[in-house]
């Protein structure tokens, strides 16, 4: 099957900055895509090259196996990282200038109830809080019903239990059949709402895959945490498999026990420990040994 | 392209403008405090010195000592000597009021025409004939006399004001907010729908034309109401001389919008162009008697067209046949300021 978007060898560089390198990938319609990384690896560049908002360097880009046409814009929708919108404006009447701008249309009191907006649509735009302000991009976004929608870091920013209702309005959208490139560098998220995942490191993509699928091929066992302080040995004295990470020392294993045993017998105070089942953050751990948020 | 987002950016810019109050109010209280301002310091009256139109002279670079007239006349302060080439010329600009006496030069006996509506040109020439010490006979001078409608200051500025206001709103209004909404991200948004760059710019022109149109009227009728100012033509023609100038200036704003996300170096640009654009078009003060070159300089800007044909219309009488050559040069600016805004428009540079 023809995937709905494919991109091929795509680079940008802006002088001698390699901003994307490379990359590759494609994307079948309804699932939903990740784009994981940290800071500055790339993913909005990717994102915004695709979305024809920025020019690539070199590289394809195919959507349903053509080359974009006029009406690429009409049957994406988009929510940027950082955006600004027409000032002085309230939730409905940007949602209608918005609206006007498209041929085919969400009906606008469906998309304010399926993004919750209701007590907020008579508002300015100005005056929403972080998790009205998301949702409310994310109902620009939708206002074309799109077939491919773009959502660049949706979560940034906003506290735990925000984050959860907008993945809950993502996984509705997900479940309407609509396919969604996402980008984050959020691991619990990208685990939570996405079927696929290419996680991305100084403009190339270090590895693609199902989440569990990445998890399981990349990560053995569980991670033992504990903190720096905990050991009186220097690390590299002991027969683990560590890593010290911002003071915490981060020691992978497929036999709990047997890790246990040797803290016990090195002396390692084990007051403070925790025990983690691998994620995607491991993964990128171990793939490039430093932390996503480094 | 599609009406429909013209129509709805169209709408959106005015909703902004609108709601903006503090922007909104200052549109109109400004011109207004103006006019206002001038009306009470001034009581109508021009606040410069009297200006001796004389011929036949060269019209640059006039040398008051060698000039054919009274001494104590040449000496007495206060006064500035405007040269013409022929007495047309200078009976032209007395009419306007321009210039408060006009002065034949040579051996006595000295022709000299006033504007009987003109109390400048009473009081120049009583100075005039003081400074032949009493001698006021048809061997010395010979008086002249035409009628015009008296103009008021205020009656010469308030076009000035109203042109100036309109200036301003038009560069930043448009170059200011374009640029703001590609600096914060605004113009990248939009650049995601199909809106095209025509459409987009379209609805911000036809947005601040409705703007600076609707305030006009209001300022215009408001100071008349407590002003009662002297129109010579017609409203309408005024009018429609106002929308080509909105219309040009706006274009003008385009261009200064077309790039950039500094709203730092907008600011300076605008400034740059505003300031010399307000001071060499007239708006406060005639340039008769200025520098030839500076009145080069003045005649590449909009404005200075604009008031020129509004004037002479509001001023003098004119028709719109003879304000012509001003409604082609701001239909010529227009179409190269609008062609220019379009080649370099980018939504996110």
């Amino acid at each position: 099957m023809t995937p709905i978007l494919a991109v091929n060898n795509l680079t940008k560089t802006y002088g001698r900055l390699v901003a994307v390198n490379d990359v590759s990938f494609a994307i079948q319609a309804g699932s939903c895509f990740g784009l994981l990384g940290p800071n500055g690896a790339g993913k909005t560049t990717t994102l915004e090259v695709i979305e024809n908002i920025l020019p690539p360097t070199s590289g394809d880009i195919l959507y349903k196996g053509h080359p974009r046409a006029a009406t690429f814009k009409n049957e994406v929708g988009i929510q940027f990282q950082q955006t600004s919108l027409l000032a002085m404006l309230t939730v409905w009447e940007t949602l209608q200038v918005f609206k006007a701008l498209y041929e085919h249309t969400e009906n606008l009191d469906n998309l304010v109830k399926q993004c919750q907006l209701q007590e907020f649509k008579h508002q300015r735009h100005e005056n929403l809080s972080g998790g009205q302000r998301q949702r409310f991009l994310l109902a620009l976004a939708l206002v074309n019903r799109p077939q491919l929608l773009f959502l660049d870091e949706p979560s940034t920013g906003l506290d735990p239990q925000a984050r959860r209702n907008l993945w809950d309005i993502v996984n509705a959208i997900k479940a309407s059949g609509k396919t969604i490139i996402l980008t984050t560098h959020y691991m619990e998220e990208a685990q939570h709402l996405c079927d696929e995942v290419a996680i991305m490191d100084h403009g190339r993509i270090i590895a693609r895959g199902a989440p569990e699928a990445m998890i399981r091929k990349h990560c053995e066992g569980v991670t033992v945490v504990l903190p720096r302080r905990s050991f009186r040995q220097p690390l590299e004295t002991l027969p683990l498999n560590l890593q010290e990470i911002n003071g915490a020392v981060h020691i992978q294993t497929s036999n709990i026990d047997d890790c246990l045993k040797q803290l016990l017998s090195c002396q390692v105070d084990l007051s403070d420990m925790s025990v983690h089942s691998p994620n995607l953050e491991h993964v990128f751990l171990n793939l490039t040994g430093r932390q996503l948020r480094d | 392209m599609h009406i429909k987002r013209i129509w709805i950016m169209f709408k959106a810019r005015n909703w902004e403008f609108f709601r903006d109050r503090a922007s909104f109010g200052w549109n109109f209280l400004f011109p207004f405090l103006l006019v206002a301002g001038f009306g009470i310091l001034f009581g109508g009256k021009e606040p410069t010195a009297y200006k001796i139109g004389v011929f036949p002279e060269q019209t640059t670079g006039i040398a008051v000592a060698s000039l054919e007239l009274p001494d104590a006349f040449k000496k007495t302060r206060f006064l500035q000597f405007v040269g013409f080439a022929s007495q047309n010329e200078a009976m032209e600009k007395l009419r306007h009021h321009k210039v408060d006496i006009v002065i034949r030069t040579g051996p006595p006996p000295y022709p000299y025409w006033i504007n009987d509506s003109s109390p400048n040109g009473h009081l120049v020439e009583k100075i005039f004939q003081a400074s032949l010490a009493g001698q006021i006979d048809s061997s010395l001078i010979q008086r002249g006399q035409i009628h015009s409608a008296e103009i008021r200051y205020i009656d010469w500025l308030f076009p000035g004001i109203l042109a100036m206001n309109m200036m301003f709103s038009a560069l930043w209004g448009v170059g200011y907010i374009v640029v703001r909404y590609r600096k914060n991200g605004a113009l990248r948004r939009l650049k995601a729908t199909p809106l095209t760059a025509f459409e987009y710019l379209s609805a911000q022109m036809l947005s601040r034309l409705f703007l600076l149109m609707f305030t006009l009227v209001v300022v215009w009728f408001g100071c008349d109401l407590v002003f009662h100012f002297h129109v010579e033509g017609s409203l309408g023609n005024i009018f429609l001389l106002f929308f080509l100038g909105s219309l040009s200036l706006t274009s003008m704003g385009l261009v200064l919008a077309a790039r950039g996300t500094s709203e730092e170096f907008t600011t300076g640009t605008l400034n740059f162009i505003s300031w010399p654009m307000m001071f060499l078009s007239e708006v406060w003060f005639s340039l008769e008697g200025a520098p030839e070159w500076v009145k080069h300089v003045a005649q590449a800007f909009p404005l200075t067209h604009l008031l020129t044909g509004i004037r002479r219309i509001m001023n003098d009488g004119a028709g719109l046949a003879d304000v012509l050559p001003e409604i082609t040069v701001l239909i010529m600016m227009t179409g190269m300021f609008l062609g220019l805004g379009a080649a370099l428009f980018s939504w996110d540079r």
